[in-house]
């Protein structure tokens, strides 16, 4: 039996011994402890050092409060920085302490202790801003020495997402929850109970308190199982509500679901009523060396030692200011821990106090002004609160109690308002912005008896807002002590040197705030950041109020004029698994596939994303062929003799109504209205402000009827401007959108030998070019499937674009295969086709298009419509053109080396020398059809320079090369056109 | 995340919808406006303390473009104020 162990009691299973190991060590404790538990029945007193001191420290808290003890679990499910408090003990758990190396007990950091006084809060800032704070970061952040992140994913099971609904979803299930809970319950709302421990019954659970004469804890098990019996409720444990949401909308995040195969869930519940029961939390007093082991929250000692049955000491000193502790004190004297003294900074102590404690030393108007001891609490310094002698009391444990924050957090999050209540000495909800309720004591109603019936009251409130009329509860009677306090902001010891810590966790001083507000940073905010007192992961949740506290002594101001810090989610932290749920990657965002993916891996195609999640193929290697060997073979294929690409993923919309043609109109730059069915033109789209958004084919196929095509990569934001412009803008036009990308698939035959190929396959489309000619299609059937033939190029070369239904696809493209084969046609992937519209100087947009080019720059002058009067971003190009800043226009450059590569990117400046960019390589690519590499570039006045030398600039040297039309091949375009 | 209500499909999470921007001034007659004039209605967008008029779209749903008020300091969805066109 460990030391500190009682021999009964507790709510724990001394049938179900666990083994568990911290900092190397193996333990054991029992099925219900939690690490912190049985670190404390095992007498372990060190079990963490201070962030930025390495200063030692023990629990300080029993919950999600706890400011000093954070751990690192080890194993499967492997998880940083979590409180030890919270950490529910399992067999083969292995944990160690953050912040230390080599171990809690011998830190070799702890020597920051001895310069403690030269880095009092901003010492980062103020020191290490020269010549760059990056220059640090990395050794100061592993000195910080937080633990680190998990290297992998848990390996078993998965983390998932679900919805709800609720008509009242109440946060907490301590008396005041649980009894709102069973009042909404009955009533057949539709009720969510989430509530953050793993058994309801919040503070009950660590008190000795009476319900209607009988153990509270045996009401808690009568409610619960009363809840369990109604299916319009659904009663969540281990489950913290984290977030407040706009809209009512909760997040929850649940640690422990039914199902094994569940890691964690997170629920997002969108809730009619919110009922905020999340009780309250102690926080601390504020002396020198407050921090040390064996300095506990009187609430946390109590709790050890009834729900634990763990002695958190044997000799204890009380200090407190208000009447909570004396219930704390008696609790602790029950279980056989010497109270060798109650410090009550309160002169005179209400009767109610005193009636919990009989027989133990009481000094009124006292109190601790420090602790003694190295590694843990030897003893305790007190004195008159108004000066006077002082004398020390010896102890191993000092439980300490700084008075009760309503636990605020959610109300505040869902932007209700907050005020400082004095008799309660903190702040409570005020007005709720949203359809919120505060019961219990997050409302301010602290004993038991007020709990329980603010518990009900909120309960009838929301029912009357959902439209179910209630007007009576019955309500059980609780015996509670009467919560009476006077604050106590800081101890004031003259004369002691050492520091009095605010925020445990990041080891935040009464200094340090002074040495804020000395420092002009008076916006308790700004004490927050420069202090970052507070923003630790227990986000001050025992010390912030103590924060204001101090800032108001010192500013001589109300604590309602100096206001609190804003409450952020998530309350408690939440791993990224639960955030995401079962989003990983492939699920988050599936690739899009085309009906040949199969026949290009049977070909041993390279697969890539190509834009918008399509997966193609890149190129078609060959054993033994190097990449640039298979991008020119296929290239070659295709100048030379024919070759066939997957044009499917291209976006395509059907436009119908009789308006289409004047809409085309508007959000083309050249006219589209005028093209006949059976022709097609290609067009640009510009936004209202100038920019290039899209480019592609637009065709008509009769009088009301349009087929549009748009890049792969923008199909959806044209949708979404279409839609917005006919909807919002265009309401009486009559045009309806259609997206039809995957109901038409495409293998687009391109090359000198296309005709014949396309032929071979046999069709009863006439092919002859004055019959159907370029920019033109034809419907009918081809290989004996029903098609349309649409004559574009991309390529530069001969092209028919054979689009049929994707049940049909893989059969052509097979024929077609077949029929190619005398030809040697080629399968030609995007890298090839990269190369083949660079040669022809084909814009790509986010190449040659990139937000400052506009038509002119790209020698398009001629797709900008003179004769339309409006059209989107006519007015904003001719505004800018008329400016007269310099142009970057697009040229061709050949290197004057053949062999000589242009990374894509680079840049170009005047004469190679380090000077301003004048432009940039927009592509480069090595040209089968020259011989040599070929760059495309954007360059100040290009236009005006063909034939001049342009320079590269790259961080080993400089390509020079001429400066040319941006086109590598048949620059007449009669090929596409034959 | 916000409740958006879609006339066709009733209230609808946030998650559903992509955002439009606020609903700004009438798109002027190119030709009718001073250089300056254009130039405001392409970059100047109401942007108040307070309701503001905004477009959605229910992409992830009906496809429909709807407008609500929205205030922008509480992301309350609340009435059109009286003064509004």
């Amino acid at each position: 039996m460990p030391s500190n162990r009682l021999p009964t009691g507790g709510r724990i299973n001394r049938n179900q011994p666990v083994r568990f190991k911290f900092n190397g060590k193996s333990y054991e404790g029992f099925e219900g402890d939690t690490l912190a538990s049985a670190l404390i029945a095992n007498g372990v007193s060190i079990t963490a050092r201070s962030f930025k001191y390495h200063r030692p420290r023990g629990i300080v808290g029993h919950g999600v409060e706890e400011p000093a003890t954070l751990v690192e679990l080890a194993g499967a499910n492997a998880s940083g920085n979590v409180p030890a408090t919270t950490v529910s003990l399992h067999e083969g758990l292995s944990a160690r302490s953050v912040n230390c190396w080599p171990s809690a007990s011998l830190d070799l950091g702890a020597t920051n202790q001895l310069i403690s006084k030269f880095i009092p809060a901003g010492f980062y800032y103020k020191t290490f801003k020269w010549p760059n704070w990056h220059w640090y970061e990395p050794s100061i952040r592993k000195a910080a020495g937080l633990a680190a992140a998990p290297t992998h994913p848990p390996a078993s099971g998965h983390f998932e997402a679900r919805h709800a609904h609720a008509d009242i979803l109440i946060a907490g299930a301590g008396p005041a929850g649980l009894m709102a809970a069973l009042i909404a319950g009955r009533s057949g709302a539709r009720v969510f109970l989430v509530d953050e421990g793993t058994e309801a019954g919040g503070s009950l659970l660590n008190r000795a308190l009476l319900i209607e004469g009988r153990p509270a804890m045996e009401w808690v098990a009568d409610a619960v199982a009363e809840l369990a019996q109604m299916d319009n409720v659904t009663h969540l444990q281990d489950s913290t509500v984290w977030a407040y949401r706009e809209h009512n909308l909760l997040m929850v995040n649940e640690r422990s679901p039914q199902n094994p195969s569940v890691i964690e869930r997170s629920w997002r519940v969108r809730a009619g009523q919110v009922i905020c029961a999340t009780g309250a939390i102690e926080r601390m007093l504020v002396f020198a060396n407050n921090d040390r082991p064996g300095v506990m929250m009187a609430s946390s000692a109590q709790a050890y030692v009834n729900r634990y049955a763990a002695l958190p000491g044997k000799q204890a000193v009380v200090f407190t200011n208000n009447n909570s502790a004396y219930a704390a004190a008696a609790d602790m004297h029950a279980a056989g821990v010497e109270i060798k003294a109650i410090i009550d900074s309160r002169k005179t102590i209400p009767k109610d106090a005193l009636a919990c404690v009989s027989g133990i030393k009481i000094h009124a108007g006292h109190v601790v002004q420090t602790t003694k001891g190295h590694r843990s609490v030897r003893g305790v310094v007190v004195a008159p609160i108004d000066g006077g002698r002082r004398f020390t009391v010896s102890c191993d444990l000092l439980a300490q109690s700084g008075g009760w924050n309503p636990a605020v957090h959610l109300f505040s999050q869902s932007r209700g308002t907050v005020r400082y209540d004095e008799t309660l000495a903190s702040f409570v909800p005020d007005q709720p912005a949203q359809r919120t309720h505060s019961a219990g004591a997050a409302n301010g109603d602290i004993t038991l008896d007020s709990a329980l019936s603010s518990g009900a009251k909120a309960a009838l409130a929301a029912l009357n807002e959902t439209g179910e009329m209630h007007q009576t509860a019955n309500v059980p009677t609780g015996q509670d002590t009467p919560y009476g306090i006077t604050p106590l902001w800081q101890v004031d010891a003259k004369g002691t040197k050492s520091k009095a810590f605010l925020d445990i966790q990041n080891d935040v001083s009464v200094d340090d705030v002074h040495l804020a507000l000395r420092e002009g940073y008076d916006n308790i905010e700004h004490v927050k950041r420069y202090t970052t007192g507070g923003m630790g992961i227990d986000q001050g949740k025992t010390g912030n109020i103590n924060i204001i506290g101090v800032v108001a002594q010192q500013k001589d101001l109300p604590l309602q004029d100096v206001g609190a810090t804003t409450f952020r989610a998530p309350y408690t932290p939440v791993s990224f698994g639960a955030i995401g749920g079962i989003r990983e990657d492939s699920v988050l965002f599936p690739y899009r596939h085309t009906p040949i993916t199969a026949w290009n891996h049977d070909q041993g195609a390279f697969m890539y994303e190509a834009g918008a999640r399509w997966r193609r193929p890149g190129y078609f290697p060959r054993p033994s062929e190097s990449f640039q060997e298979t991008v020119n073979r296929e290239c070659r294929a295709v100048r030379e003799s024919v070759g066939v690409y997957d044009g499917s993923p291209l976006g395509t919309f059907e436009l119908k109504g009789r308006d289409t043609g004047k809409f085309l109109d508007f959000i083309y730059t050249n006219v589209m209205s005028s093209l006949k069915p059976g022709q097609g033109r290609y067009g640009l789209m510009l936004s209202d402000d100038g920019l290039i958004i899209d480019d592609g084919v637009t065709l008509r196929l009769d009088d009301h009827r349009w087929l549009l095509s748009t890049s792969t990569g923008h199909a959806d934001a044209i949708n979404q401007h279409m839609e917005k412009l006919l909807q919002t803008e265009f309401p009486d036009w009559e045009v309806m959108i259609t997206t039809v990308t995957s109901q038409w698939n495409n293998a687009t035959v391109c090359g000198p030998n296309a005709r014949k190929t396309v032929e071979a396959l046999g069709t009863d489309i006439d092919l002859s070019p004055d019959n159907f000619p370029f920019m033109s299609f034809r419907e009918g059937t081809v290989a004996g499937l029903a098609a349309r033939i649409v004559r574009v190029s991309f390529t530069g070369e001969l092209s028919y674009e054979i689009n049929v239904a994707p049940r049909d696809m893989l059969t052509l493209w097979e024929r077609i295969m077949k029929a190619g084969k005398p030809h040697g046609i080629l399968p030609v992937g995007s890298e090839a086709s990269h190369v083949l519209r660079v040669e022809k100087g084909f814009l790509s947009l986010g190449h040659e298009v990139d937000g400052t080019a506009d038509a002119y720059d790209l020698n398009m002058g001629w797709i900008m419509s003179k004769k339309k009067p409006d059209y989107l971003g006519k007015r904003s190009v001719e505004l800018r053109r008329r400016g007269t800043a310099v142009r970057r226009e697009l040229v061709g450059l050949v290197p004057d080396d053949p062999n000589h590569q242009i990374p894509e990117g680079a840049p170009l400046t005047p004469g190679g020398k380090k000077q301003k960019t004048e432009g940039l390589t927009t592509a480069c690519v090595w040209s089968v059809m020259n011989d040599r590499w070929v760059a495309l570039a954007l360059l100040e006045n290009g236009h005006s320079r063909h034939g001049e030398t342009a320079h590269v600039r790259l961080k080993d040297g400089v390509i020079p090369a001429k400066i040319t039309a941006p086109v590598f091949h048949d620059p007449d375009g009669i090929l596409l056109r034959s | 995340m916000m409740l958006i209500h879609c006339p066709f499909c009733g209230k609808r999470s946030e998650s559903e919808f992509i955002y439009g921007g606020p609903v700004g001034a009438d798109r002027p007659n190119p030709d009718a406006v001073s250089d300056a004039q254009w130039v405001e209605y392409l970059t100047v967008t109401p942007n108040p303390l307070g309701p503001v008029q905004e477009k959605w779209w229910h992409a992830r749903g009906c496809g429909e473009w709807l407008t609500i008020w929205r205030d922008t300091r509480t992301h309350d969805i609340v009435e059109a104020p009286e003064n509004a066109q």
